[in-house]
């Protein structure tokens, strides 16, 4: 079996790399994916606490990586899905402790036995990213439809396809539909102008990502998060499947209904 | 679909998110060739110092400008008008008859005549000259003929 290394991108930090990798975790494992989510945002670990499961580290990232403890040991299994496992970062070393090549490495063995390995990058353009840049097959670039968000999601893009790894997908993320309405944020289309990318998700903001991160469940296991629906449709293209957008309008006007009607939506 | 029946409707966006998204480009332009706006500023300068020791530019119609198709596609598009000044009575100097005033308009495509022509070349140009303007001023006029 040859897994697939997706990697988790976006330059500017805080635009929901990680909330996007916990949730694409869970999505996959729940249709039935054997999936290893690994945190290389070394120094920041976040990604346990997103997925509920901080008080079940004892080896990180860097243990593996320096021999001290056996991969398989070193994986948390999720309390839900007998196979969604995580690699937590460690907390307290620099993220020099670990280089590309041991990426590939480790995602090489996983490669074997899973059939998603998520990797959540640090932000930045530096060595973290291109830990987590290195063993990809695929890139996710995580973006919201603000102007410095898209600035430097085309930094990472061009980063990217320099690196041989492109063209990645993009996920825009905290899209408010009411706003875009209104003409007072970019569209997914503007975006999709601007960055030339493939869109393989769009995200409305949604207050139930707070609360599923307060509490340590992702917000895709919350059947009425409109977020969570939309996570799990890009698990779900991610895998091939054609998934149509959804429609993120709360109350159309008779004018959005007819352009829906005409466009087949 | 959706856009042509937002144009349709007169529903093109006014709002902060179509002066985002002309921010976007116009940041992109210069990070995408890693040259900063004020460099790019820097380098017009210094262009323009170079092309003005060898052609009078009309300094007002001066455009360069950066376009680009996508990440990798960028180009740098130069109009440096050209003001003619080739066939001036004082540039023409011992034929002070040859006054055929090509001020405006001349795009300057041909031959640049700086300083101080002999005689004889000074009378080709003149020759040279005749023509075109005549053949200028036909297409001129049968423009006008088609806008009646
Ligand atoms: N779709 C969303 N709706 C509302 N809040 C969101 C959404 N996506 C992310 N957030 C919030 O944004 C913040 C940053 O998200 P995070 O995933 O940690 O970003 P990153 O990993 O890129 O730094 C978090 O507080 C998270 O709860
Ligand atoms: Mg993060």
């Amino acid at each position: 079996m040859a897994g697939k290394v997706v990697t988790i991108s976006s330059g500017k930090g805080g635009v929901g790399k990680t909330t996007a990798t916990a949730n694409l975790g869970i999505s996959l494992a729940s249709l039935g994916k054997k999936v290893v989510v690994i945190d290389a945002d070394i120094g920041l670990r976040n990604l346990d606490v997103i997925m509920g499961l901080e008080n079940r580290i004892v080896y990180d990232l860097v243990d593996i990586v320096e021999g001290r403890s056996k991969l398989r040991q070193s994986m948390i299994k999720h309390k839900k899905f007998e196979d969604l496992f995580l690699i937590p970062a460690a907390q307290t070393r620099d993220k020099m402790a670990v280089s590309p090549e041991d990426m590939v490495k480790l995602t090489d063995e996983l490669r074997e036995d899973y059939d998603y390995v998520l990797i959540d990058s640090p932000a930045g353009i530096e060595r973290g990213f291109r830990n987590a840049l290195e063993p990809a097959d695929e890139v996710l670039i995580v973006t919201n439809p603000e102007v410095s968000a898209v600035r430097d999601a085309d930094r990472i893009t061009g980063l990217i396809e320099a690196a041989d790894k492109g063209p990645g997908r993009l996920i825009i993320n905290r899209l408010k539909p009411d706003l875009v309405k209104k003409g007072e944020m970019l569209s997914s289309d503007d975006v999709y102008d601007i960055l030339g990318l493939k869109i393989i998700g769009i995200i409305p903001e949604d207050e139930l990502v707070l609360s599923a991160s307060n509490s340590g469940i992702p917000v895709t296991l919350n059947m009425d998060s409109k977020a969570g629906m939309a996570f799990n449709n890009v698990a779900r293209r991610l895998t091939g499947e054609d998934v149509p957008f959804m429609n993120l309008d709360d109350n159309p006007g008779l004018f959005q209904r007819l352009v829906r009607f005409l466009d087949g939506r | 679909m959706t856009s042509l029946l937002n144009r349709l409707f007169g529903r093109t966006k006014r709002g902060s998110g179509a002066t985002a998204k002309n921010r976007l480009h116009f940041v992109l332009q210069h990070d995408r060739i890693n040259l900063p706006p004020e460099r790019a500023e820097e380098m017009k300068k210094e262009i323009l110092a170079v092309i003005v020791k060898y052609l009078a530019v009309d300094q007002e119609r001066v455009e360069i400008a950066l376009e680009q198709r996508d990440r990798m596609h960028s180009k740098l598009v130069a109009e440096l008008p050209i003001v003619n000044e080739t066939y001036k009575s004082e540039n023409l100097k011992p034929e002070p008859v040859a006054t055929v005033a090509t001020d405006a308009g001349s795009n300057g495509a041909g031959k640049v005549n700086e300083g101080e022509p002999e005689d004889a070349s000074a009378e080709d140009a003149e020759e040279d000259d005749k023509e075109p303007v005549a053949d200028k001023s036909d297409e001129d006029s049968s423009k006008d003929d088609d806008k009646r």
